[in-house]
């Protein structure tokens, strides 16, 4: 809480309605993020999860509130902020090569032609797609476009990426492999990250904080839920971690019940201090019902488990 | 199975061409004399009268007349009587000129269309009255304010070619999908080299289309606009065989308008397929 990289402050996202009336996605929403940290959103369907997204990006202007990062309020899109889409999104006229290449040439535009190759190179490298380099799109599976979806966002070197569920269109396999590939190199390189899923396992095995929406139309961040998860946690044996179920159960009890019935269950809701959950203390090691084992504390008091 | 399904579509237009071959030349051969006339009088009336031979020229004749052209396409023998190779390059000529300042008005025209939706409401109404206005409507009023009926003739190809191009720059221009224009965005490219980048290649197919569509009506045009100004050119070389009754030359012209035709759509069909790119 001490380093704030992130800082959304008070945004809305009101969309103009039939006969005059406005929709309001969200409101007064309060977020923040340290540098270095992975975070990912959870929340159904049209709780504006992708505005926030796109408001990040600065594909889209929130109707109030500002966003700074790295101590600048964010004006429209910016090259310190990369973003994965969700359809890979890569120029289907451009090789594997002139697509990654394109994001580096953009960024340094003085650059000659075998710079930007080479540096294009390495990050087609980094995403495991060496000799795949000449093919198009059109000739690469789903996993492999997400990489060069990946290794494009990588190579422009951003301070941030932002992911709009980027592995909810591969199969479960593909799926895994990628999430080691960015969880790896998100710690190599100490990147900060924002990503929106639907995939709870996703959440856990990736995040460092977890942000949970209630439903649409006027979404609120319900909780912030701090992974307990050692950081050096594999995906072979994170389901042997104690704390793995109760993390897991709170977060779907969430979703299933509580993001409905949050609203009415909790009027005096304070979205400046949304409640940050821990799941277990620090020196808890077996979790044998999540309940007793949650505490909730308010931020700004007892920092406790810190990645 | 497709080298040979290709192999019996050949045969079966083989086949037609022949047929078809075979019943003009019966229907038109000569029949038996048909009835005793002054010999003087059937000099000057000529087979259709003495051998009942059909004004309509046989396949036979037309080859042979055509095989003359082709020896000699490029004769000029005056104002009325010129090869058919000089005649069609007038035409592709001035396809050629109308068409190429057709594309470059259209293109650009529709890329600002396009990209505006300011403009391409207020454009709009303009658009939708001038594009069904027959081309050739436009020539009286072009040899008033022009005076030269060649470049006459080049103002309507020009105007007839630049609707579809227009319309389908505005329209490919219009469609491009948004996550490319967002990774533009996201990469902060400027709005020229967004144009040229990510816009062009991807309205490229639509707008290749619309060039192939003008290309045929332009072709389609200029044989009736060179009818009316004369002159030069393959539509002209029609009607002056028509003046002159020579319907074997006028079918050889149908004939040769109709590859022509084909050459130029095959042309543009091969730069969209240049353009096109798999997803």
């Amino acid at each position: 809480m001490t380093d704030k990289f992130v800082s959304i402050e008070g945004i809305a996202k009101r969309y103009p309605g039939a006969s005059g009336a406005t929709t309001t996605v969200f409101e007064n929403l309060w977020l923040s993020m340290a540098r270095g940290e992975f975070c990912c959103v959870i929340g159904h369907s049209g709780c504006g999860k992708t505005t926030v997204l796109n408001i990040l990006a600065g594909l889209d202007a929130p109707s109030e509130g500002a966003v700074i990062v790295d101590g600048q309020a964010i004006a429209g899109t910016s090259l310190d902020r990369a973003v994965i889409f969700q359809s890979h999104a890569l120029l289907p006229w451009r090789t594997v090569l002139g697509n990654v290449a394109y994001a580096v040439s953009s960024k340094w535009r003085s650059w000659d032609r075998a710079k930007v190759k080479a540096h294009a190179q390495t990050f087609i490298d980094l995403v495991g797609l060496t000799g795949s380099e000449h093919k198009r799109p059109s000739e690469l599976s789903g996993g492999m476009k997400q990489r060069v979806g990946i290794a494009r966002a990588l190579s422009i070197t951003p301070k941030m990426m932002l992911m709009d569920e980027p592995f909810s269109a591969l199969d479960a396999l593909t799926r895994g492999t990628l999430q080691d590939e960015v969880r790896r190199i998100c710690l190599e390189t100490g990147q900060t990250a924002f990503m929106i899923t639907h995939d709870v396992d996703e959440a856990i095995y990736l995040a460092d904080k977890i942000f949970l929406m209630t439903n649409g139309p006027g979404a609120v961040l319900a909780e912030v839920v701090e992974n307990p998860l050692p950081r050096d946690r594999g995906r072979t044996d994170l389901h042997r971690h104690p704390l793995y179920y109760a993390l897991r159960n709170h977060i779907i009890d969430f979703l299933v019940t509580r993001s409905k019935t949050f609203a009415a269950e909790t009027p005096n809701h304070d979205p400046r201090n949304v409640p940050v959950v821990q799941i277990g203390k620090p020196g808890l090691t077996i979790a044998s019902n999540g309940e007793e084992q949650r505490q909730t504390r308010m931020p700004g008091t007892n920092p406790g488990l810190t990645a | 199975m497709n080298s040979s399904l290709r192999l019996r579509a050949g045969l079966v237009s083989v086949a037609l061409l022949a047929a078809f071959l075979g019943i003009w030349h019966l229907a038109t051969r000569s029949t038996a004399p048909v009835a005793a006339m002054n010999p003087e009088y059937a000099k000057l009336m000529g087979l259709t009268a003495t051998q009942g031979k059909s004004a309509m020229p046989g396949p036979l004749d037309v080859g042979a007349k055509l095989w003359e052209h082709l020896k000699r396409p490029f004769y000029d023998n005056g104002p009325n009587d010129k090869g058919l190779g000089i005649q069609l390059a007038y035409s592709i000529a001035r396809v050629g000129t109308g068409y190429l300042l057709a594309v470059l008005v259209a293109i650009p025209l529709g890329f600002l269309i396009g990209m505006s939706p300011l403009l391409s409401k207020a454009l709009d109404p303009f658009i939708q009255v001038l594009k069904p206005i027959s081309p050739l409507a436009w020539m009286p009023l072009a040899l008033y304010t022009i005076k030269d009926s060649s470049v006459s003739a080049i103002f309507v190809i020009f105007i007839c070619s630049i609707w579809p191009m227009l319309l389908n720059t505005v329209f490919g221009v219009a469609s491009v999908r948004k996550e490319w224009i967002n990774v533009a965005r996201t990469l902060e490219v400027g709005t020229i080299r967004r144009a040229f980048t990510v816009i062009l290649p991807a309205a490229a197919p639509t707008i290749l289309t619309g060039m192939r569509i003008s290309i045929g009506i332009a072709w389609l045009v200029i044989v009736a606009a060179e009818m009316l100004v004369g002159g030069t050119g393959i539509g002209y070389f029609v009607w002056n065989e028509w003046n002159n009754l020579s319907i074997t030359n006028v079918i050889i012209a149908i004939l040769l308008i109709g590859i022509v035709g084909m050459l130029l759509d095959q042309i543009l069909a091969r730069f969209t397929r240049m353009v096109t790119f798999p997803e």
